[in-house]
């Protein structure tokens, strides 16, 4: 394999509350087209990490690149336009939207219509196309009439991660995407992210173990809000930490 | 639940009943007990709380101080008329610009902010406008008001039309009220109202697809502003003067009122209700006792109440019930031919 440079950077971050460090010193870098693992114990600093590459908290100090280009304290307007989307640990869905109208309201062509009085998005077979395309993707297929509201539990979970690929993002974020899953649930995730890493470069936080074993080419542990070991499965599984804590001996139930 | 749903035509067939009533009442108020000046303040308040529901129902922004953009364009139109000699739609032209610039100036503080803040705020604005509109007093006439504005001629060139009579005004008001309901029933149902609508559901998730919503909600507040202005011009013709009064925080409670009771949260028409229900419990109950505002509280209680979402919502939960009613009679009807 020919060595490109990483797609994503992350250099020095730091983030403060108050007095109580979050981030110190997190360094980060995801490759095109892998899928990278983030994992740690609860309160660890993950989703802050998220929070802060994606635009959410400006870091304290350090810097964010994407594909080149420093994209450090960017507003989450201007982080999307440059192809980076993610997806919430509590879910944040239009409720009221149906599913179908949940990713046409994401895409970068509507968004780029608001100037547009006349265009009638509902009736612009283009646009539903498209946007039945993207439900498809996470297997949603013959619920785009359905309120967000009245979706399942798992079928929120996949519409949460449909709304992030809508923006046509290279890198997506997905922040904890089997909490509240069971054993099926985690299992269809996890064949779903497999196929999702054909178009995106993918992101992952997860605090059990094994489901980014399976999946991750890379994972980078983050505990007390620092990264306190990294590499591809097979050497964190070596790893004294990982085989002592309480992650270690989580399993996929 | 406001949303737009499926396509959208030009002109819809509640808009049709609407454009109707409208457009026939002088023919018919006499008949119904009703007057022709009644009519031009409904069908102004129609505008301005149209207007308003761009704001509060379709983007769920909670204004309590509406009533300062109102006062604004009631006020900028007399001025027009008083210093600058404008005819009527230049007057109403800079009454809609002064709407326009006192909402769009307020709105770059509101629209960072959010929920009660937003609220808060709102209020705050308004109470500074209407103190001005009273301590101003070279300019507004203070509590007396600004007195001896006149309803001019509709000036077309070849010929012109006074508005002296409350039939010619009333139906000058008319096809603005027509015009306004187009173009906001054009925007609710294009990518802009979606985007609004998104702001509402989740302001969150709107800025994580990319929408700059700060950006939105000082469009959205500035364009109701803009509206408020157009009916406080409108108001100031039908009165021939302008008060600080509409500036108040009762005021602009009143709109929020209208706007509830009538059902902005889940239709696009629950303003016009809302509008027609407020007159009408003014005049019928107003004729009847003194204390009429404190029937129709009691009113907007019982409605919030029993109807959260107001008339328009309750009509909608009735239509469910008929259909459903209807489909279940269908039903047992094949089960007795089996
Ligand atoms: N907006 C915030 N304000 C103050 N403290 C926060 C905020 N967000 C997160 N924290 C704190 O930062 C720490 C890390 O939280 P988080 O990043 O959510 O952890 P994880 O996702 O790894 O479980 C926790 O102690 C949490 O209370
Ligand atoms: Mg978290």
């Amino acid at each position: 394999m020919t060595e490109s440079p990483p797609l994503f950077v992350a250099e020095h971050l730091h983030k403060r509350f108050g007095d109580q460090v979050v981030l110190e010193d997190i360094n980060l870098s995801f490759n095109a087209g892998s899928i990278s693992g983030i994992m740690g114990p609860n309160g660890a600093g993950k989703s802050t990490c998220f929070n802060v590459l994606t635009g959410m908290y400006r870091p304290d100090g350090g810097s964010v690149f994407f594909d080149g280009e420093d994209v450090t304290g960017l507003a989450p307007e201007r982080i999307v336009e440059k192809g980076i989307s993610r997806s919430f640990q509590i879910m944040n869905l239009f409720d009221e939207f149906t599913a179908l109208e949940n990713i046409m309201v994401a895409t970068n062509r509507v968004r780029h219509g608001l100037h547009r009085p006349f265009w009638d998005i509902r009736a612009d077979s283009e646009i539903s196309h498209k946007a039945a395309e993207v439900l498809a993707m996470v297997g949603l297929t013959g619920l785009e009439n359905s309120l967000a509201s009245d979706m399942s539990y798992g079928q929120r979970r996949a519409l949460e991660i449909a709304v992030s690929l809508a923006t046509e993002p290279r890198i997506v974020f997905l922040d904890e995407p089997t909490q509240g899953l069971g054993a099926d649930g985690r299992a269809n995730l996890a064949d779903l992210i497999g196929t999702l890493q054909e178009k995106f470069t993918l992101v992952i936080i997860e605090h059990d173990m094994q489901f980014l074993f399976r999946l991750a080419n890379r994972i980078s542990v983050i505990h007390w809000g620092q990264i306190i070991a990294e590499g591809t499965p097979d050497e964190l599984k070596a790893n004294e930490w990982v085989r002592t804590s309480e992650l270690g001996k989580m399993t996929t139930c | 639940m406001l949303t737009t749903k499926g396509k959208a035509p030009i002109v819809s067939r509640q808009m049709l009943v609407f454009f109707a009533i409208l457009l026939s009442y002088p023919l018919w108020a006499d008949a119904a007990g009703l007057y022709e000046y009644l009519g031009i303040e409904i069908v102004i308040f129609i505008i301005y709380a149209l207007g308003f529901n761009l704001l509060l129902g379709y983007t769920g922004l909670p204004s309590f101080g509406h009533g300062a953009y109102f006062g604004v364009g009631a006020y900028g139109y007399g001025l027009a008329q008083l210093y600058l000699d404008a005819g009527f739609i230049p007057g109403l032209l800079l009454a809609m610009l002064a709407g326009t610039v006192a909402s769009g100036l307020v709105a770059l503080f509101l629209s960072h902010r959010r929920g009660i803040y937003f609220a808060l705020m709102t209020i705050a604005f308004g109470q500074v406008f209407w103190f001005l509109a009273i301590k101003l007093r070279g300019l507004t006439g203070g509590e007396d008001g600004l007195l001896n504005i006149f309803r001019p001629d509709i000036d077309f060139g070849l010929f012109q039309i006074s508005l002296k009579s409350n039939f010619a005004f009333y139906y000058a008001v008319a096809l603005i009220a027509v015009l306004v309901t187009l173009l906001l029933w054009r925007l609710v149902h294009s990518p802009f109202g979606m985007a609004i609508q998104a702001v509402r559901m989740n302001e969150t998730r709107a800025r994580f697809v990319g929408y700059q919503v700060w950006w939105i909600k000082w469009t959205v507040f500035t364009l109701s502003g803009a509206i408020a202005g157009l009916a406080g011009g409108l108001l100031n013709v039908a009165q021939e003067s302008a008060f600080p009064d509409t500036m108040s925080l009762h005021a602009s409670g009143l709109i929020v009122m209208m706007v509830l009771i009538g059902g902005g949260f889940v239709s696009f028409w629950g303003p016009v209700v809302g509008v027609i229900v407020y007159y009408l419990a003014r005049d019928l109950l107003g004729s009847i006792t003194e204390a009429w505002l404190l029937w129709y509280g009691l009113l907007f209680m019982a409605v919030m109440m029993f109807s959260p979402e107001g008339f328009a919502g309750g009509w909608g939960k009735l239509v469910a019930w008929v259909r459903r009613r209807k489909q279940g009679e269908v039903l047992m009807g094949g089960a007795q031919n089996d």
